[in-house]
């Protein structure tokens, strides 16, 4: 046992170089002023209060908007895909998740990347539209390019988070719910769906994070103007060169995200209250089996 | 009495493992039916066909002389009692009962009235709020139960409903049930894997073994006429004996000739015979058909279960009177205690 437990120690010891050392630095770069040694620190919150711009705070604005469209598409697509995946056969069902999953063995870079050649003025389905004999499109730089990007990078995390729970459902549930004279309809709307919301709470955690603070996608589909709080501090740090004040963002964004999470952490706790204690936090109905 | 529900040659298979092999049975209205067999049997197969949760591979299923086979489960005047429960995890007691109800759009004022009435006669009062994850497998087998009488159907379907209760609330629950059935005049389709329950609620006991009909009748018809040595030995304690059909009314076996109340089998036929243990007595060595040595004695409450080994064999015996291990003793019985039955495979 005690063998064991010191495995954890390199573990431990990466986390400390490379995870809270980092975050300290931040810390310290975002209360401090620029241009001075690690001799003369300055502290101040000027970098804070510099973020509460109209211009800055437009930008947090669109970045929540665009993740929270994105979250909510996730949804509504990936739940009948989940749905759909998860009520056929077992085999069918692993060689559809490995399909859902096999993008994601792609380098993001490179599946954004492939976008574009899709979506450009002379893309993939511009030169389609063409040839069908409509008028091309402008479809790069825009919001609905950016937002097109996300849920294709992340919807799969919400269709894999539903589709757990969806097939560890217990059938026989749906056996008494018909047996008990509910149709499809009834039943899905109340036994299947209620029993399914930790799944998809688990997928907007899952969709909404990355999704609010990605640069890639926003830079790639959205071309060089189109800036999100991502794109905002990786400017801040490799473009302006200023530090501090990407520090101070990366803070700001991180105490959002944690905001949503405690949101969508008690979203989950009422939904398991009104369940009168199961515990399917993890998903499973783990219940009749 | 009208047939209610009728089984015409019903075959299923899973991936071409014959699971009933040709189940032909009739259902009357009011009936308490029994389905009996080991595990394994396909007596769930049976129900979930008749609930409409799978269809048979061959034959038909009449409701009120109507094929059913199509009909999808929520359009059947059948509620189940499931195996494993299956109550909605995420409802409360009352919300599970009250979820049939609600889906045919019952007031609420009558949903409560009846919701009530229900866990009163399940003994539930007071649990209406419980979650349904944290009641015992004996509270959340009433509820399921609850939840399908709830809906007033003509057949419920019950799926070993008793099984996860102790003995007492067993018995206790074996009346409340046969009382309700009674009381409300519904069909009841009752699955166990327990002959005693079986022999104790039911009108009529349809005995299964590997998706095969072993025998139909009441219950005092299986335990003392088994028409063959599966029935005999799953219901009941039983000595089944290798004998031969001389002729009417006499039969050989363990080296004597026996007056018997059978008849109708082929001279010389090679039969079955069951004699059951309590239809034994233990009397004097110089007084009994046969004679042995008693070589265990078991005390079971009401009466002692003692062993005597023959020449041939080793009878078990039920009486009250206790016998010494050791002892020589002679086993008497009459001749309507000697059940004769064809050998199985051979009717
Ligand atoms: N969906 C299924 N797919 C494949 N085989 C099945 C399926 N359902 C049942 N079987 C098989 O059919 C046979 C009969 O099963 P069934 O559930 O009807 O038995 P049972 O008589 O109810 O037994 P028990 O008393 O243990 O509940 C078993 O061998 C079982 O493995
Ligand atoms: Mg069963």
């Amino acid at each position: 046992m005690k063998a064991f437990r010191n495995l954890v120690k390199p573990y431990l010891f990466w986390m400390g170089i490379f995870i809270v050392i980092p975050m300290l630095l931040i810390v310290l770069y975002a209360f401090t002023r620029q241009g001075n040694d690690v001799m003369t620190l300055t502290f101040t919150i000027d970098n804070f209060v510099k973020f509460f711009d109209p211009i800055f705070l437009r930008v947090l604005g669109k970045s929540l908007q665009i993740a929270f469209v994105t979250t909510l598409i996730s949804i509504i697509l990936g739940y009948p895909v989940a749905y759909y995946v998860a009520n056929t056969k077992e085999k069918t069902q692993t060689l559809l998740i490995l399909l859902i999953t096999i993008p994601m063995w792609i380098n993001m870079l490179v599946r954004t990347y492939s976008w574009i050649s899709i979506l450009s003025d002379n893309g993939f389905l511009n030169v389609i539209l063409k040839a069908i004999g409509l008028t091309p499109v402008s479809l790069m730089y825009t919001d609905f390019a950016v937002t097109l990007g996300m849920v294709y990078n992340f919807m799969p995390f919400m269709i894999l988070s539903i589709y757990t729970v969806l097939a560890k459902m217990d059938k026989a549930l749906i056996a008494a719910s018909y047996d008990l004279g509910a149709n499809r309809l009834q039943t899905f709307l109340r036994i299947v769906l209620p029993l399914s919301i930790p799944g998809i709470i688990a997928g907007i955690t899952l969709v909404f994070l990355p999704a609010v603070s990605t640069f890639v996608i926003p830079k790639f589909l959205g071309g060089g103007n189109y800036m999100l709080i991502g794109n905002l501090i990786e400017n801040q740090f490799i473009t302006v060169g200023e530090w501090n004040f990407g520090s101070a963002i990366s803070l700001i964004m991180a105490m959002v995200i944690m905001a949503s999470m405690i949101l969508t952490r008690r979203l989950d706790k009422d939904v398991e209250d009104s369940d009168k204690g199961v515990n399917n936090g993890n998903g499973g109905v783990m219940y009749g089996r | 009495m009208r047939k209610l529900i009728q089984f015409k040659n019903v075959v299923k298979d899973f991936d071409g493992q014959l699971v009933l092999k040709g189940i032909n049975l009739d259902i009357m209205e009011n009936e308490f039916v029994t389905l009996l067999g080991p595990s394994g049997c396909g007596k769930t197969t049976l129900l979930r066909i008749l609930g409409g949760f799978i269809e048979q591979s061959e034959g038909q299923v009449f409701f009120d002389d109507i094929e059913i086979s199509k009909v999808p489960p929520y359009k059947r005047e059948i509620n189940t009692v499931f195996q494993r429960y299956a109550l909605f995890p995420h409802m409360d007691v009352f919300d599970n009962i009250a979820f049939g109800l609600r889906i045919k759009k019952t007031s609420e004022n009558i949903v409560k009235q009846k919701v009530t009435k229900m866990l009163k006669l399940v003994n539930l009062e007071g649990y209406e709020n419980r979650a349904v994850t944290l009641l015992s497998g004996g509270q959340q087998q009433r509820v399921a139960i609850a939840r399908a009488l709830v809906n007033e159907p003509m057949v419920l379907l019950l799926d070993e409903p008793l099984g996860a209760l102790d003995l007492k609330l067993r018995k206790e629950m074996q009346l409340e049930l046969k009382k309700i059935q009674k009381e409300v005049g519904i069909t009841f389709i009752y699955v166990t894997h327990d002959q005693e329950e079986a022999l104790t609620m039911s009108d009529k006991i349809v005995v299964i073994n590997e998706g095969e009909i072993q025998q139909i009748g009441t219950p005092t018809d299986i335990y003392n006429e088994p028409e063959n040595r599966f029935v005999a030995d799953f219901i009941g304690e039983s000595n089944i004996i290798d004998g031969i059909m001389i002729d009417d009314y006499r039969v050989f076996f363990d080296g004597i000739e026996f007056e018997c109340v059978d008849y109708g089998f082929e001279d010389n036929e090679e039969v079955d015979i069951v004699i059951r243990p309590e239809d034994l007595d233990i009397v004097p060595l110089e007084m009994g058909k046969l004679s042995g040595k008693v070589v265990s004695t078991l005390f079971k409450g009401v009466h002692f279960e003692i062993v005597v080994e023959t020449p041939n064999r080793k009878f078990i015996v039920h009486t009250t009177d206790n016998s010494p291990i050791g002892t020589q003793v002679g086993l008497h019985f009459f001749k309507e205690d000697i059940h004769v039955m064809w050998k199985m495979g051979t009717y």
